[in-house]
């Protein structure tokens, strides 16, 4: 394939080839207790943590995966199909290991902090007040920072009674990867904003020097919201102010969990412009907060080939039958094969820009299946193409 | 209440669909294709991703309405204009605010005290308020605004499918919070311009489980609504280089490889000298386009049900190619005539 022709001149030196993630090592590596799948929508991070949990619990791990959002009938095929946060074994798993898999449910989640920091009377207050209502059902944020909290709820508990030695998780779909991290930061700074402090507390410390300007704005926003707005709000901050603390303390902790040599993040993105460009940034963040990645999967990227013809080379043989008149399913293949070539070559092109700016990050590439991935079939399938078995992969 | 089948009447072109369905590059296309004979198109994003500026190679997009390129030409060659229009909810809000009220001294204190920041973030609704007044204003703009830009149609990328009712029902996600006072009457006003049938709200899906899926679930949602749907675009179709005849013998194993080893010769794929290692590459050729065939007859089979599915929809339904070389800016022109051809974006 012209593509592959070895280079010259002064672009040889560049690196188009990421080491290689040994993903079996990772599975198999008792000191990783944690492992986090990031990644922008759709590109196939549910499919990836639920392969990679069977495949360690397949070498002998007691694994749990955290799942967010499973396509149906892969959740019938775990039997996570109820949302009851509560993990469950899956069925049909070979060897010693073992697999349960939950599907978190996020309101609930949060209802529970609650009820479990605040007295019942003031848990009720807060569960029926609008502003929780929006906060823990569409605050942006609000699945990624419950996933956190859950995450850190079945880690105590594994350590605690030895339950699990390999949680994986899957991450919300969210426009960006960078959101997982950067929820219990928006959060708490949103319950600390200088707003929330204030209706707070108007009348202590330096807030009383500018409860003038407080008046001012409270009086703007019951023009335009209506006083209704302004009294849910007071009530709401005032039932959540003691909860604050707890919030915070209990981010801070998944947080630093995170960081902890015993994690390990995978990113995951598809062989597209924008998903790979979430990969760089997340990778980035990563090093900045000094988390532990362990690697890029590129996932449903075009499947290889060992031909060597190009794609002209194949589109111009393919209309040269077309010409020839005769019906054959030749000049169909041809096609076919054509566009599968530029994808490819496409594709190449877009990982290997991604390899020359993160040169150290070990990359492997996981073939899209034909289908959809939707059984424990698909899944073992999906864990050896991740581990670099099969399919010329 | 459904739209006439050209969609003519239609104002406000609402795309939603499962993320990384190709929502953006669909609402673009679109947008291109509605922009013939002299037509202005605007085209608005409210995700903050300036994926627009991206996908027609311009700088980043600022709060206001610039002009992104020429819509695809009628046939007599006549073409329109398309712009763009980046929609950031702290812009809108301090749009809003400075449109209806005087705020002096309270304008600047709302930021200083974080009000911009809660009323965008947290406040159930009012961020889309914010952002669909502000698309609600370009659609209701007419010529009488003296010095006002006045549109033929605008096209929303919207948020993606699980999100756009609630996006949309801004009047309903309110109704817990401000019962009364200026933003609940501009949810009103809103509402009843997306409850009527110049609004529809397009849907764009693969064919595949989780999409079709998706798509099912969210037009259910819309109906219930009363919010009006549109299309189903099917984006991605795989190529239909096979016939029927070759798809079912190729999931069968059943290609004569023969017969396709002496066309590649024929088309002077590789070498007819017939050395040994010329034999071994054709053979390995032959071998992989059949493997490819099979995985395509596997795929076109899925597609096959998963269309089925969307029929059962009854909506009116496109269907995009897949560009395997990408959509470059002529690849979203190349869309576009595929729209129009369809009859969507007359
Ligand atoms: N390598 C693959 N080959 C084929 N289909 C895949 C592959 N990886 C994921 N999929 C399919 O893509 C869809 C989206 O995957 P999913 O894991 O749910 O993505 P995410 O969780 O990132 O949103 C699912 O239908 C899944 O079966
Ligand atoms: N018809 C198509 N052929 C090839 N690639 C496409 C097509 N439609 C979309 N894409 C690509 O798919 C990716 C996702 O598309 P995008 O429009 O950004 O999706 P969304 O807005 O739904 O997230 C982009 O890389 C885009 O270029
Ligand atoms: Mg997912
Ligand atoms: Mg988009």
């Amino acid at each position: 394939m012209s593509e592959r022709r070895t280079r010259v001149g002064p672009l040889a030196a560049l690196p188009t080839d990421s080491p290689a993630l040994d993903v079996d090592a990772l599975l198999d590596d008792p000191s990783i207790g944690i492992l986090v799948c990031c990644g922008s929508g759709g590109v196939g991070k549910t499919t990836t943590s639920a392969a990679l949990a069977l495949r360690a619990a397949e070498r002998g791990r007691k694994v749990v995966v955290l799942t967010i959002d499973p396509a149906r009938r892969l959740a019938q095929a775990m039997g996570v199909e109820k949302l009851d946060n509560t993990p469950r074994p899956v069925p049909e798993v070979a060897g010693e290991g073992s697999l349960d898999a939950m599907m978190l449910d996020m309101k609930r989640t949060f209802d529970e902090v609650v009820t479990s920091q605040a007295t019942p009377e003031k848990a009720r207050q807060i569960l029926e007040n609008p502003f929780y209502v929006a906060l823990s059902s569409s605050f942006a944020g609000t699945q990624e920072y419950m996933a956190m909290e859950k995450l850190g709820q079945i880690h105590r508990q594994a350590e605690a009674d030895g339950s699990y030695d390999l949680v994986v998780v899957d991450t919300p779909p969210s426009r960006s990867a960078l959101d997982f991290l950067d929820a219990p930061e928006r959060l708490s700074s949103f319950l600390d904003g200088r707003f929330i402090r204030l209706l707070t507390a108007p009348a202590r410390g330096p807030a009383r020097l500018m409860s003038a300007g407080l008046g001012v704005v409270t009086g703007a926003l019951t023009k335009i919201l209506g006083a209704q707005v302004l009294r849910d709000m007071q009530v709401f901050v005032a039932a959540f102010d003691t909860l604050f603390g707890g919030f915070r303390a209990r981010a801070e902790k998944t947080f630093a969990l995170l960081q902890d040599d015993r994690t390990a993040f995978l990113v995951v993105a598809a062989p597209e412009e924008d998903a790979l460009r979430e990969a760089a940034y997340f990778v980035e963040r990563l090093e900045e907060d000094e988390m532990p990645l362990a690697g890029l999967v590129v996932n449903r990227a075009s499947p290889p080939t060992s031909t060597t013809l190009s794609t002209e080379e194949a589109t111009a043989a393919a209309d040269r039958l077309r010409r020839s008149g005769r019906r054959s399913v030749t000049a169909g293949l041809l096609r076919l094969h054509a566009d599968r070539l530029a994808m490819a070559a496409r594709e190449r092109h877009l990982v290997a820009r991604f390899a020359a700016a993160h040169p150290a990050v070990p990359a492997v590439v996981v073939r899209a299946l034909p289908t959809d991935v939707h059984d424990l079939e698909g899944l073992r399938r999906i864990g050896d193409l991740l581990a670099g078995e099969g399919e010329g992969c | 209440m459904s739209p006439s089948k050209d969609w003519s009447g239609v104002d406000l072109h609402v795309v939603t669909g499962k993320g990384g369905t190709g929502k953006s590059t669909v609402a673009a296309a679109l947008a291109l294709a509605l922009a013939s004979s002299g037509r202005r198109v605007l085209l608005c994003e409210v995700e903050g991703r300036q994926g627009i500026a991206r996908m027609f190679d311009v700088d980043p997009l600022p709060y206001a309405e610039t002009r992104v390129a020429r819509g695809l030409p009628d046939a007599g060659g006549g073409a329109g204009t398309v712009h763009a229009l980046h929609v950031d909810p702290e812009s809108a809000l301090l749009e809003y605010l400075s449109m209806y009220y005087k705020l002096g001294r309270a304008g600047k204190a709302l930021d200083r005290f974080g009000v911009i920041e809660f009323a965008t973030t947290i406040a159930p609704g009012v961020r889309d308020v914010l952002l669909t007044g502000k698309v609600y204003e370009a659609v209701q703009r007419n010529s009488r605004s003296k010095g006002a830009t006045t549109y033929d149609a605008v096209v929303l990328d919207a948020p993606p499918t699980g999100r756009i009712t609630q996006f949309l029902n801004v009047n309903g996600e309110l109704a817990g919070l401000a019962r009364v006072g200026p933003v609940k009457n501009q949810a009103d006003t809103v509402m009843t311009l997306f409850r009527s049938s110049r609004t529809v709200v397009h849907l764009v899906t693969l064919l595949e489980e989780m999409p079709v899926q998706e798509t099912a679930d969210g037009i259910a949602e819309l109906e219930a609504a009363d919010l009006p749907v549109g299309a189903v675009v099917v984006n991605l179709v795989r190529s239909r280089d096979l016939d029927d005849e070759a798809l079912d013998a190729a999931a069968r194993g059943a290609l004569d490889t023969e017969e396709i080893a002496d066309d590649l010769v024929r088309a002077g794929v590789l070498g007819e000298t017939g050395g040994t290692g010329d034999r071994e590459d054709l053979d390995a050729l032959v071998e992989e386009l059949v493997e490819e065939g099979r995985e395509h007859a596997e795929r076109r089979d899925l597609e096959e049900a998963q269309r089925a599915l969307v029929a059962d929809l009854g909506r009116p339904t496109y269907e995009l190619p897949l560009l395997a070389a990408g959509v470059d800016l002529g690849g979203l022109y190349e869309l576009a005539a595929c729209l129009k051809e369809q009859g969507l974006g007359r």
